[in-house]
């Protein structure tokens, strides 16, 4: 039935329109990068009047994209361990042990998923100059600041998943493990987590994709020094020009870690965001 | 991001029987609450604590004169709130617009975006040469930092030089004009454009993953019994999607509805009236005029009307599938 002629020509058009609705803009995206400024300032071509490597290389002189790209790596990685790391404790607990308060935690974690973050945006600010004026612990402008931030983002998500993925490891291997004189956290690192270890790809991917792609805190809580990718990239526009070849070139050369990592592990992500719509 | 299952696996998994590590007396007693610190002391200073603070905060009168000292802000009551549903001022006035416009939004994005992932989900399932090249591709828009594909769209919906206008005038002759997209009235169908095809993959992904777990032979059945391709879609797909359908219209749609970044990275910071999403406004609301007890106003309203929608469909859809 379904290799009919009417499926076949279905299948066609589907594949060709969305096709063209995704490759278009990348496609831009790719030959900008490759134009010189009088094309991209001109009215629109398909195809460069000479291809030129220059945006890749001047980018990085219009604005400070190197610091900006230290300040989005550092911030990224470390909040993807911590991240993961917390998450695989706590997705450990709700996962293997029954004891008060573990629905109320579940849920509350949950939820907060739900909220936009432009709620939690303006207290965050006002509570972060606060510990400043308190303690003298700089958050607003600091990596520090958006590293707690972001690991708190991918946590609710990376423990919901995670404990879905403990769960489908039996627990006759945690006894195996006890029996052979592990504690529980022997048991957590040497079965649990091995056997669990797509689930852990895929919960670090999601959480290095959100930190780096993170838009609304990283306009209100940076400053110069730890600007990061998603706000320095909006630097090219200056009073007198746009420089449209180089911002696609430096939203290329940005976007090529997370694609990479996604495309890489994609069947781990893949799996992983749908654990459980899928049983 | 995603909670794509029907229920918290904290639900739906068998409740952890007192076996295994859970059996041992003394030490698990503790340990549970060592092992969830790190994450409950991280939610309660990212979100609950925040939370609290913006519920205080929407009942202060907090102007930029009290944002170095914002414990000391006066009380305002319910001032806050009342200038925010007064829809006969200024700043009431623009919140509705603004809720008005961010529902259309909302709704829109999060139908073609589920139609198009349908159709792809479907035209992908039977395998054929070059399947999961195609798959990776589609799921390139999702992939890529939001940021670095809405500037992509903001360059290709400038009037002038962009590669949409290019497109409408040059190559396909549809108007003479170039209509411009990032100001007036064309700009809601500007983000549209650009939110669908950054979430529809989003949509693709998870019908495809709940299109495999319906049996094969199911079809090969129905088809014995003379069911076209539609009549097998509408009766046996459709409902075998229905728990991933439930979780995944609700996540688009409390996503699309919290959306920032497109209108962010999309107009800069002159929004046009139409494209003006409420997340944006508040943002501009509070950090533009500093009055931040007006935007924490706009927040709650904003959050308890997120909560009663989500609850009315959990209701709702709850109902309905007991029923079935």
């Amino acid at each position: 039935m379904r290799d009919t002629k009417g499926f076949k020509a279905y299948r066609a058009v589907v594949l060709t329109v969305l096709g063209l609705f995704v490759l278009v803009p990348l496609y831009v995206m790719v030959t900008s990068s490759l134009k010189p400024l009088s094309d991209v300032q001109g009215a629109f071509t398909w195809w460069p009047s000479h291809i030129t490597l220059d945006p890749f290389v001047d980018m990085w002189k219009t604005v400070p994209l190197a610091r900006y790209f230290v300040n989005s790596t550092i911030v990224s990685v470390v909040a993807t361990v911590c991240s993961v790391a917390i998450a695989i404790l706590a997705a450990f607990a709700v996962s293997r042990f029954r004891f008060r308060g573990r629905s109320v935690f579940t849920t509350t974690v949950l939820s907060t998923q739900m909220f936009p973050g432009v709620l939690f945006l303006l207290p965050l600010f006002l509570i972060f100059v606060n510990i400043n004026n308190s303690i003298g612990v700089q958050l607003v402008g600091t990596r520090l600041g958006l590293i707690i931030t972001y690991l708190t983002f991918s946590l609710p998500f990376s423990i919901w998943m995670l404990a879905g993925y403990f769960d489908s490891i039996p627990r006759e291997l945690d006894e195996a493990a006890l029996v052979d004189g592990c504690g529980p956290m022997g048991a957590l690192a040497r079965v649990v987590l091995p056997a669990a270890r797509p689930g852990v790809i895929a919960v670090a991917i999601y959480s290095f994709m959100t930190a780096w792609g993170e838009v609304l805190f990283a306009s209100v809580m940076t400053t110069e020094s730890n600007r990061t990718l998603s706000v320095g990239l909006r630097q090219y526009s200056t009073q007198t020009n746009v420089y449209w070849n180089q911002i696609m070139a430096a939203a290329l050369v940005v976007s090529i870690p997370v694609v990479i990592g996604f495309l890489l592990a994609q069947r781990h992500f893949v799996a992983g965001v749908t654990a459980g719509a899928v049983k | 991001m995603a909670v794509v299952t029907d229920e918290a696996p904290a639900a739906t998994a068998t409740k952890p029987s007192r076996r295994g590590l859970d059996r041992r007396p003394g030490l698990s007693r503790k340990l549970p609450y060592l092992l969830l610190a790190p994450a409950v002391v991280l939610e309660l200073l990212i979100h609950i604590v925040p939370m609290l603070v913006g519920i205080w905060m929407s009942f202060v009168k907090l102007t930029k004169f009290f944002i170095a000292n914002w414990s000391a802000a006066p009380w305002a009551g319910f001032n806050n709130y009342r200038v925010a549903v007064d829809f006969h001022n200024a700043v009431g006035e623009g919140l509705l617009k603004s809720f008005g416009v961010t529902v259309a939004f909302s709704l829109i994005t999060l139908a073609i975006s589920w139609i198009l992932g349908m159709a792809a989900a479907v035209a992908l399932q039977p395998p054929f040469k070059g399947r999961s090249a195609v798959r990776t591709l589609f799921l390139v828009p999702y992939a890529l930092p939001a940021y670095a594909g809405i500037l992509t769209w903001n360059f290709m919906l400038q009037r002038d030089t962009g590669a949409v206008n290019h497109i409408l005038v040059e190559n396909l002759g549809l108007t003479s004009d170039r209509p411009f997209w990032l100001i007036g009235g064309n700009a809601l169908a500007s983000l549209i454009t650009v939110a669908v095809w950054k979430l529809w993959p989003f949509a693709f992904l998870t019908l495809m993953a709940g299109l495999q777990s319906i049996p094969r032979d199911v079809y090969e059945a129905a088809a014995v019994d003379g069911a076209g391709s539609i009549r097998q879609w509408r009766n046996i797909t459709l409902p075998a999607l229905r728990p991933v359908n439930l979780v995944l219209v609700l996540v688009l749609f409390l996503w699309t509805f919290s959306d920032f970044n497109t209108p962010y990275v999309l107009f800069g910071n002159a929004q046009p009236p139409a494209g003006d999403l409420i997340t944006f406004h508040i943002y501009n609301a509070s950090f533009l005029t500093w009055n931040f007890g007006s935007g924490a106003a706009m927040s709650v309203l904003l959050l308890i009307f997120l909560m009663i929608v989500t609850g009315a469909y959990l209701i709702v859809t709850g109902r309905r599938s007991r029923r079935a």
